[in-house]
């Protein structure tokens, strides 16, 4: 049987071989053939998910919630050190100082990222502005967010924090960040099926000796972590929890 | 008990808040409002009876408590007597109903300063059962806190029930 591995479709480009080089590990961890599957867009992966065609999923926090309430998988792992926060940028000459000072009718370059655009429309409420009060310029990356901001097409744009800090020093230079959430429990998790009960342990085990291994730490610098901590079913629970207060 | 603190001009007074518990505490009001941290949110959950059993690191932080002062006390520790009991009576009754409360809450610091907020409440359901509350509070707009104070002014304030 083949097992199928997506990864949530906001990963670094540049990341991209580096899950194919994790495939690779977890095929041979698992001795078992892994198929990975990468989708263009987060309505691709759910169709995916909703057709039952994941076993193995590194899941955006927003999908987490879905995954685990509604689909029956458990939480194994999250990367070190890497809890995803969103930050409100504007051009660097924007007269705009703090959130506050945004108006409504603002036009704001987003990305199709669930939960970036949550934490950062939360972040809005403090300057008065909703869905109602703002117009979106979607954008298929934050590299064309940041592109709409120098354009001037768009007056701010909403960034994961570290896709806004691999952004290149030229152009971040050329943008100003209004506000960089500071939550600290969102994160990206990887989480198993419901049919791998049996595999589960062993899985987990794997991903958490990876950093003292020499194969499994050039797979984790592949993929840019530092290792893997292990998580609870009440760890993403609360995380669900939490995300739950924030959606409008 | 009323007055001002020369130096710094803030108005403070000190008054007895009375819980539902029928405890009571000689709270020291200050009108100093701290301005909620930009980016942050105040997490906190308690069980089914309101009970803190976790608090984050800007809970601490707005609150002057220490953590260990605050695990194990009656979230009503951090009720600010303009607040009205009806808002909270609002909040424990749509809890109870299973669902979602969201609001504008003026909470008292250790120090009797205050800092507003809007909070979001949600049951905490496993498995089918309630097994407590988690409180989630963020950066308010200043329109709506002016609104909420002039709307508890009218309704009175209350003792800290």
């Amino acid at each position: 049987m083949t097992l199928n591995l997506t990864v949530s479709p906001d990963f670094a480009p540049d990341r991209l071989s580096g899950w194919y080089i994790f495939n690779t590990w977890l095929a041979r961890q698992l001795d078992t053939p892994v198929h990975l599957a990468l989708y263009d867009d987060f309505a691709a992966q759910r169709a995916a998910i909703a057709a039952d065609q994941v076993d193995i999923i590194y899941a955006n926090p927003f999908d987490a919630a879905m995954l685990v309430r509604e689909k029956g998988f458990v939480p194994l792992a999250r990367p070190d050190g890497q809890c995803d926060e969103a930050v409100i940028a504007v051009e660097a000459a924007s007269p705009w100082q703090c959130v506050e000072d945004l108006q409504p009718g603002i036009r704001i370059a987003t990305t199709d990222d669930p939960h970036v655009h949550m934490m950062s429309m939360m972040m809005l409420e403090s300057a008065d502005l909703s869905q109602e009060t703002v117009t979106f310029d979607a954008c298929d990356s934050y590299v064309l967010v940041a592109k709409a901001l120098l354009s001037g097409q768009a007056g701010a744009g909403f960034f994961l924090s570290a896709a806004f800090d691999g952004l290149s020093p030229v152009t971040r230079k050329r943008l100003r960040v209004l506000i960089r959430s500071q939550i600290s429990v969102i994160e990206h998790v990887l989480l198993t099926g419901p049919g791998l009960g049996g595999q589960r342990q062993q899985l987990q085990s794997a991903l958490l000796g990876m950093a003292q291994d020499t194969k499994g730490a050039g797979v984790l610098g592949s993929l840019g972590f530092d290792g893997w901590q292990p998580v609870e079913q009440e760890d993403t629970e609360f995380m669900i929890d939490l995300m739950e207060t924030l959606a409008s | 008990m009323s007055g001002s603190a020369a130096a710094t001009g803030e108005v403070v007074r000190e008054q007895l808040l009375t819980y539902q518990d029928g405890s009571e505490r000689l709270a020291t009001i200050s009108d100093r409002e701290i301005p909620f941290p930009d980016g942050r949110l105040i997490v906190s959950r308690t069980d089914t009876a309101g009970v803190i059993t976790h608090v984050n690191a800007a809970f601490v932080e707005m609150s002057g408590y220490s953590e260990a002062e605050l695990i194990g006390q009656p979230h009503s520790i951090l009720r600010h007597p303009d607040m009205p009991a009806a808002a909270f009576q609002d909040l424990w009754e749509t809890i109870r109903a299973g669902n979602k409360w969201h609001g504008y809450v003026k909470n008292l610091r250790k120090d009797g300063a205050c800092y507003w907020v809007y909070a979001t409440v949600i049951a905490n359901l496993r498995h089918g059962e309630v097994v407590g509350y988690t409180s989630v509070r963020r950066k308010p707009s200043r329109r709506r806190v002016e609104e909420s104070a002039r709307s508890y002014a009218a309704m009175g304030g209350a003792q800290a029930t």
